[in-house]
């Protein structure tokens, strides 16, 4: 017998709306289809109202994990279009930044799916260390989130020496639990049954469907944009790649902790090499009509930006392709012939971010399968017209 | 004065009011114990340590709003939780604490009750079954289904492996085991392998992590009870709670000697050593991650099953050398 079950878009493993339809049959799964578009913003739209300078703050807020990811990319297409080179301490700096922003969210990452396998002792011990990273952020931008280090031309705000101490400080702890956490993950009993052989994404599936980032690199691919195209200053940087033949969550949860322990020699060697001088360089207010592609590794996999200017102050067009977005069709692949046990962790293995990834609201007519693009205010007029004439309706009984 | 005691029996201790504190110091003492081995503070709020949180929690949940679904059979969603709250009260009624002589069977302490305890431990899961089936509920469903599909699994293992001190023991009577232990000390270790078996088994049958696959939130939601709230919750988690002694102490009486004394110092061999057995619990449940539903029906038939039977042959072979 089959039948359907929603997950999402409210659902215990989801932390944010996304609605995924799972038809199954007993605990196999069948089919497997993704909805979106339950958290959409216009944030490219309004990306379009305001300066350079704003829009940092702007591309930012597309994330609360990788704000890092997304103003680095924006910014290195600005510069480019500005025609300005960031100086090297300003580079220097950047670069720290991501590496820290790639640790705490693969640390988020691992802890949460530790909870997606119902391993909460891991979750809370991973999260507890994850905060050593989180106050070294803190420490070099004065935020935890939202770091606002970038700007148009180089970075916001130096660093002394007693940082640079704490710094490296504090990714000695980092490292040995680590290398702990590399250890627990990958020979605890009960942990690896749940993660080894689940969620299968063959070398070719994965070119073929476009995964990004650990995703792809834990299918044997070794992709990664920092080496592929370098940006910023990884042409300097000596680390690796970090790849997984196991093609399965498994594979995604080495690749991810691998990469954890090359971002700390990766900081290790930009603190040690830290160049002097100033951190950044003044913009211009203006850019010439030009175009840019912006390519960015971020924790999750390649981030691209498109930037059109037109010589105005502002932006003419900033497209965001976040990489949670390239990873959805290979998802679907993933979930078939699965069981239903394993939907959490298979999701949670590309670490969604759902509001990275919402860009526009397609209605489609499920009878005709017709598409339409619609604005909110005639949205709204739809559901209206949809419900004003209904009963209320509860399926609720009082129990007095 | 039997009656008086009948009534006490029922009522007082080990009864309703005792099982009701009791059950909640035990959720306290694993919800505590678990969140210190995660690095968490666990409740520190209601009382001291916050040792009246889930008492707070019960009554909380108690003045919830009640909700029954349309579709759902109403009749059965409603009364479920009380036959279940019955149904693991009644066993501890037979668990030997108080009240019974190891000469003379009685109601409560007869030759058999072993099996009757077993029984009774085995009704709460079918309790489960028919709450999430007769929700009506996708999430429900499937974790109906789940929760009979572990069935298969651990029940024979846990059989096995709690019988075999009663071979050993030459009697069916919980009593009666619990006093050939005392006297021979030294044979509890020959049922080591089973205790472990046993140790395994109830975390299943309790269903808590790395069996809390019938209502693991983040598959299905919450499972069998994703359409329970307010008081049938309540019920249903004050039931778990109960289910949580009742097999701890079964564990206790079979495998650790049970609790001579009488009324007092058997309190006290009570509450230690069924807290000895809940902290194995709680250490399995803070040390392992949920497996699959088929990956326990493989682990209860490839390990666990065949394990049990050596330790059956242990203790027939030990018999054989003793007699």
């Amino acid at each position: 017998m089959n039948f359907q079950i929603p997950i999402g878009p409210q659902h215990p493993a989801l932390k944010e709306p996304i609605g995924l339809r799972i038809v199954v049959d007993g605990e196999i799964i069948r089919d497997a289809d993704i909805r979106l578009g339950y958290n959409h913003r216009g944030i490219e739209k309004l990306a379009e109202s305001k300066t350079w300078i704003q829009n940092i703050y702007l591309m930012e807020r597309i994330c609360g994990i990788c704000s890092h990811s997304h103003t680095t990319c924006y910014v290195q297409g600005v510069e480019k279009l500005m025609e300005i080179q960031p100086p090297k301490r300003g580079l220097y700096i950047r670069t720290l930044v991501a590496e820290l922003e790639r640790i705490h969210s693969h640390l988020l990452w691992l802890g949460v799916a530790g909870h997606e396998a119902g391993f909460d002792s891991f979750f809370m011990y991973v999260w507890r260390d994850r905060e050593i990273v989180m106050d070294i952020l803190e420490t070099i931008s004065g935020n935890r989130v939202h770091y606002a280090i970038n700007t148009i031309g180089g970075v916001r705000r130096d660093l002394d020496e007693l940082q640079v101490k704490h710094i490296l400080d504090s990714l000695e702890i980092l490292r040995k639990r680590s290398e702990y956490y590399k250890n627990l993950g990958t020979t605890e009993p009960s942990f690896v049954a749940r993660l080894a052989g689940v969620g299968y994404l063959s070398q070719e599936d994965a070119i073929a469907l476009c995964a990004v980032g650990p995703t792809l690199r834990a299918s044997g691919v070794p992709s990664d944009v920092r080496k592929d195209d370098p940006y910023a200053v990884y042409d300097e940087v000596p680390f690796e790649v970090c790849t997984a033949d196991t093609c399965d969550v498994l594979g995604r949860t080495v690749v991810r902790i691998k990469e954890v322990l090359q971002s700390y020699n990766i900081i290790e060697f930009l603190l040690k090499n830290l160049p002097a001088g100033p951190i950044a360089v003044r913009a211009p207010r203006r850019a010439k009509p030009n175009e840019v592609v912006s390519r960015y590794e971020a924790p999750r996999g390649e981030n691209i930006h498109y930037i059109k200017s037109n010589g105005t102050e502002k932006p003419e067009r900033v497209k965001v392709r976040a990489p949670t977005l390239g990873n959805y069709a290979a998802t679907i692949k993933m979930l078939k012939n699965g069981f239903i046990a394993d939907v959490p962790l298979i999701f949670a293995a590309i670490d969604p971010c759902i509001c990275c990834a919402e860009r526009a609201v397609a209605i489609v007519d499920s009878r005709s399968g017709e598409e339409k693009i619609v604005p909110q205010s005639s949205l709204k007029k739809i559901t209206r017209n949809t419900t004003a004439n209904q009963e209320r309706k509860r399926e609720v009984e009082w129990p007095w | 004065m039997a009656m008086v005691n009948t009534l006490v029996y029922l009522i007082i201790y080990p009864g309703l009011l005792f099982l009701f504190v009791y059950s909640t110091f035990c959720e306290w003492f694993d919800r505590k114990l678990y969140a210190r081995l995660q690095n968490r503070m666990g409740p520190t709020h209601t009382g001291k340590w916050g040792i009246l949180q889930p008492i707070a929690d019960f009554f909380k949940l108690m003045s919830k709003e009640d909700i029954v679904p349309d579709r759902a059979d109403k009749g059965m969603f409603s009364a479920l939780p009380a036959f279940g709250l019955a149904i693991v009260s009644t066993a501890m009624l037979l668990l030997p604490i108080w009240n019974y002589k190891v000469a003379k069977p009685s109601v409560t302490s007869f030759n058999g009750d072993l099996i009757v305890l077993l029984y009774l431990l085995t009704l709460p899961t079918f309790i489960f079954f028919l709450a999430g089936w007769s929700s009506t509920n996708l999430f429900s469903t499937v974790g109906a289904m789940r929760v009979l599909t572990m069935l298969f699994g651990y029940e024979v293992p846990l059989f096995l492996a709690v019988l075999s001190p009663a071979i050993l023991a030459n009697s069916w009577r919980l009593a009666e085991i619990a006093a050939f232990y005392r006297h021979h000390p030294l044979l509890i270790l020959v049922n080591l392998l089973g205790f472990v078996i046993a140790l395994i088994c109830v975390q299943a049958k309790l269903e808590r992590t790395p069996f809390d696959i019938p209502h693991a939130e983040t598959e299905i939601v919450g499972g069998t009870f994703t359409e329970y709230s307010g008081k049938k919750l309540a019920l249903f988690r004050l039931m778990m709670d109960i289910e949580l002694v009742v097999a701890s102490g079964l564990l206790a009486t079979v495998f650790l000697g049970g609790f001579p004394g009488g009324p007092f110092l058997g309190l006290l061999n009570f509450v230690i050593k069924t807290l000895i057995v809940i902290f194995f619990l709680s250490l399995i449940r803070a040390a392992t991650s949920r497996i699959r539903v088929d990956q326990v029906v493989s682990l209860s038939w490839r390990y666990l099953a065949p394990l049990a039977v050596v330790q059956l042959l242990i203790v027939i072979l030990v018999k054989g050398l003793l007699s």
